[in-house]
């Protein structure tokens, strides 16, 4: 993927958003158990560092949240009293579409990083950074651009926990 | 609460080889699979809890798995092997259908590198398949740390100790 800086046909306002951190955002509520125990028990994960707080403490230095979990705490409740519209996850991507004209979009990679555990009772906080846009390309899909986002998400302290990246297209379908 | 002893299984590096394939883990989707996992994972998005929704506005044959859910299952794939002692440094997922109820799921996974990084962490590189009737809905790879000797803890790594 070539580095946006060296593409001509990249708005300037789109290439000065690489590397900028965007949509500084903190989890509605703080990682709690049920939601822990809920998702092992859907998979069927009986691992004891969910369960058992003796082994989990042994072992994890105490109870955490599954990995994978990481962006179900920033996922926001279906209703809320008072609340207005609040951004989308992965609004890099939404706004990107729009501003380079490109009616349609699927996500092909999604890759994510684990740092510091996450554990009951911590508020994460998370912002979305464009890492790059290709030059238009054609696939079998039509043309446009290739893109990098990486979400990032920090604990109370300032750790880092995760960062998860997706490669989007945005394309416009071939004329027919 | 303690489902089963806490140690077991303990998988060490040195019981790993490339080429090692994991049990395959097959399990029959309902409609209750995709729903807990759905609501378990906070995404409240139509089509992975009304049937009428999925058929008429995504052009589905039904409901289907969400991505975070699939996740979690490949987590549960991956320490099943390694005990709890494992601990997951990188996930990377390629979609490429959905799964339905009724469906009976395949999940496999081959160890194709084992390493020590220069900090003395031990990694399996595992490439992992979720499945259907022999076709592929779901691709991806797992980087798990696994304790070298009897005496190691991925879990104890903090900082700059830790390179997932």
């Amino acid at each position: 993927m070539s580095a946006s800086h060296q593409d001509a046909t990249l708005p300037e306002d789109v290439a000065a958003l690489v590397g900028v951190a965007q949509y500084e955002t903190v989890g509605e509520f703080p990682v709690e158990r049920g939601y822990i125990w809920t998702t092992c028990s859907s998979v069927e994960n009986a691992n004891p560092l969910f369960w058992d707080d003796e082994a989990a403490e042994a072992i994890s230095g105490g109870p955490i949240a599954p990995p994978t979990m990481v962006s179900v705490w920033f996922r926001p409740h279906h209703w809320a009293p008072g609340r207005t519209e609040q951004a989308l996850p992965l609004q890099v991507h939404f706004d990107l579409k729009q501003r380079l004209g490109l009616p349609e979009a699927v996500m092909t990679d999604n890759t994510i990083v684990f740092h510091e555990p996450v554990r009951p009772g911590d508020r994460l906080r998370t912002h979305q950074v464009l890492r790059s846009v290709s030059e238009d390309k054609t696939t079998k899909l039509g043309t446009g651009r290739f893109w990098v986002i990486d979400v990032e998400y920090r604990n109370q302290h300032d750790e880092l926990v995760a960062v998860e990246s997706y490669t989007g297209f945005g394309y416009r379908r071939p004329a027919a | 609460m303690s489902p089963r002893p806490a140690t077991v299984p303990r998988l060490l590096l040195p019981q790993v080889s490339k080429g090692d394939t994991l049990a395959v883990l097959a399990y029959p989707v309902t409609a209750t699979t995709v729903v807990l996992g759905a609501l378990a994972s906070r995404d409240w998005r139509p089509m992975h809890h009304d049937k009428d929704f999925a058929l008429h506005r995504n052009g589905t044959r039904d409901i289907f798995l969400n991505t975070p859910n699939q996740a979690a299952w490949f987590e549960r794939y991956v320490t099943d092997w390694t005990g709890p002692h494992g601990r997951l440094g990188r996930v990377t997922f390629r979609m490429k259908g959905s799964v339905f109820p009724g469906d009976t799921m395949e999940l496999r996974g081959t160890v194709e590198d084992v390493s020590v990084d220069e900090l003395g962490c031990g990694w399996a590189e595992l490439s992992v398949v979720l499945s259907v009737g022999g076709e592929e809905k779901t691709t991806g790879a797992v980087r798990v740390a696994v304790p070298v000797d009897e005496g190691d803890n991925p879990w104890r790594r903090r900082g700059e100790q830790w390179r997932p």
